[in-house]
């Protein structure tokens, strides 16, 4: 396959955490690595789990096939395969999959000589899918507490456990979480609209500099974060929204068994104006 | 120096976030397929400290068989003329113990004269024995057989804990302009949510239509309001609040509206709301005049019964005690003459 011009240079040995020179080279334009191997091994595995879940289930029909956790009476033990043990053999390799998939992430940020932002920011993603599958569970007791896998049975799940606190939108990191989510996506259609307006210019304009969208910024809300800067709030927002959703699920359940509303009788009581 | 800072500022920030919480270990019930959700949270250490409010008090042993009618012996029995004298006075020593056990007899009847109906109290009780055994009767869709007695409201107090009165909301300078329909203003009728505050009056006082949801999947014809949505949850609130469960006792919150795929509690909760609204209606609302001033609330009604006056915090009233089976007094059809107040 051809490589880019500047591609050569990259492709350099070296740099791996695990294994020394073995794997370390590419297949075409993908490099492989002793956590490629583990990627795949963990993703077939799962994934060929979840096709024989759905075959000895009750439907083909992608929308309703859905692996769910044990019964909560199996607590933390290891429960029958067609009674929740394929989920928990699934849940294991998704784990191994999504780690590996950070650590040859790794890998190859240090072929590359820079930081390990990509790395960080996917972990963010794998901690709080196993704060819902693995510490969560583990916190209650319960293998059974983690939700199904399936297109339409895991929003099921997040209703239904959302229903068990009344109110979900009480719940103090659901709020911060949800802020993030919606500020993420308001810094991205910002930034978005001014990357595409400074590089469309109208017919006989020219490509607008850095400089002129600082100084738009500056015009219009009297501050501008700069091209570097933006990037990085791009990061906190998003990370932030994810984080908040992890944590927000695991006080519910662990550390809040009532209707979240009833949480903030502590400010209702505050003695100032109570 | 900086990374000390910043790790003070997150632990700060965590125990402000925790303060407010309870701890692991806590307890789930499911109550549905694996994986749905479909499950009841407790937090034991909380079950254990209110075990003792939902105890059955000990049945007073049973009164000997035979004997002259209660109403050949005493003057002015109205509701309890059928029974026995010794089951008649087993009753009474019962209902005290339920109702008035500090203040005792005297609590409803005057002086020496236990005909006599000058007590505002007496009258009230009368009622209620009749409101009692039309429970226990006629709506056992929603009581089964394990019926209701006094102490199932009354816990040893002459006045239930759990009553209502309508609530015409804090007074505002804009007057009816006002009106936030319980917006921001956190009511424990709907368990401290922003919610309309007095969810009793138009649904178990009138009979508002409690549906909102659609029941087909695309939105066709549905009128229905946030608003009036707004009211339901206020009363599904109060529900959730009166019984410890969340809304997944009653509901698969994947469709609100499905009877086949909720579970057979809403079928009891439908017939629940069907009978406090009778038990305002024909036999509550209706005692106003006979009530002094002070026991009525701001607006002049008579205090009402909600799902919270029976149930007290627990899934079933005293934990399903069967405590009626014992007092032949609390069932069956009352008598249709009983005199109005005096």
């Amino acid at each position: 396959m051809a490589m880019l011009s500047f591609e050569k240079k990259y492709r350099v040995r070296g740099g791996t955490l695990l294994g020394g020179d073995l794997f370390d080279f590419w297949v075409g334009p993908f490099y492989v690595g002793f956590f490629g191997i583990t990627t795949f091994f963990f993703s077939f595995i799962g994934t060929a789990l979840i096709f024989y879940g759905a075959a000895t289930g009750p439907t083909w029909n992608p929308w309703q096939i859905s692996i769910a956790p044990p019964d909560l009476s199996y607590g933390l033990a290891l429960a029958p395969l067609q009674d929740g043990g394929l989920w928990q053999i699934i849940t294991f390799c998704a784990i191994g999959a999504f780690c590996s998939w950070a650590l040859r992430e790794v890998e190859i940020c240090r072929k590359l000589g820079i930081g390990l932002h990509v790395p960080f920011a996917f972990s963010v993603a794998i901690f709080a899918y196993i704060t819902l599958v693995v510490v969560r569970p583990l916190l209650l007791g319960a293998w059974g507490h983690g939700f199904p896998y399936g297109i339409l049975s895991h929003l099921d799940w997040v209703s239904n456990t959302g229903y068990q606190y009344l109110h979900f939108h009480y719940n103090p990191a659901h709020m911060l979480a949800v802020t993030f989510f919606f500020t993420t996506t308001l810094a991205l259609a910002l930034h978005g609209a001014l990357i595409l307006s400074s590089t469309n210019p109208p017919k006989g304009e020219v490509v607008k500099t850095p400089e002129h969208e600082n100084t738009f910024f500056r015009d219009t809300i009297g501050y501008s974060i700069g091209t570097l800067g933006v990037h990085r709030l791009g990061l906190f927002l998003a990370l932030s929204a994810g984080f908040w959703s992890a944590v927000c699920i695991v006080i519910s359940g662990p550390f809040w068994t009532r209707g979240w509303p009833e949480w903030w009788g502590w400010w209702l009581n505050l003695p100032i104006w109570r | 120096m900086k990374a000390f800072r910043s790790l003070a500022i997150a632990a700060v920030a965590l125990t402000t976030l925790l303060a407010g919480c309870e701890r692991p270990p806590v307890d789930m019930v499911q109550r549905g397929f694996r994986g749905t959700g479909m499950a009841q949270v407790y937090n034991p250490r909380t079950v254990d400290a209110q075990l003792a409010m939902h105890q059955a008090p000990e049945a007073i042993p049973p009164a000997e068989p035979g004997g002259p009618p209660g109403s050949a012996v005493f003057k002015n029995v109205q509701v309890l003329g059928d029974l026995s004298v010794a089951e008649f006075t087993r009753t009474m020593v019962a209902m005290t113990a339920w109702v008035s056990p500090k203040e005792g007899c005297a609590y409803c009847h005057a002086g020496a004269d236990f005909a006599s109906d000058d007590k505002y109290a007496k009258v009230v009780a009368r009622r209620m024995l009749q409101m009692t055994k039309h429970l226990n009767t006629d709506w056992k869709d929603h009581v089964a057989e394990t019926g209701v007695t006094c102490y199932t409201c009354h816990r040893g107090q002459p006045v239930p804990a759990k009553i209502w009165f309508k609530d015409p909301g804090p007074k505002t300078a804009a007057g009816p302009a006002g009106t936030r329909a319980g917006q921001n203003a956190p009511a424990t009728s709907v368990a401290l949510s922003s919610l309309p505050f007095d969810p009793f009056t138009p649904f178990l006082q009138e009979e508002n239509s409690i549906r909102v949801a659609g029941t087909t999947a695309l939105p066709e014809g549905n009128r229905q309001s946030t608003k009036q949505t707004e009211w339901t949850y206020g009363l599904m609130m109060h529900f959730s609040d009166s019984l410890g469960v969340n809304c997944t006792y009653c509901h698969n919150s994947r469709a609100f509206s499905d009877w086949n795929q909720s579970p057979p509690q809403r079928a009891t909760a439908w017939h629940g709301i069907r009978m406090v609204r009778d038990l305002n209606n024909a036999y509550l609302e209706p005692l106003g005049p006979t009530y002094p001033k002070e026991r009525l609330g701001t607006t002049g009604d008579a205090p009402k019964a909600n799902c919270s006056t029976c149930h007290q915090g627990a899934y079933k009233p005293l934990y399903g005690a069967a405590m009626a089976k014992d007092y032949p007094a609390l069932h069956g059809a009352a008598p249709a003459k009983v005199a109005e107040k005096k």
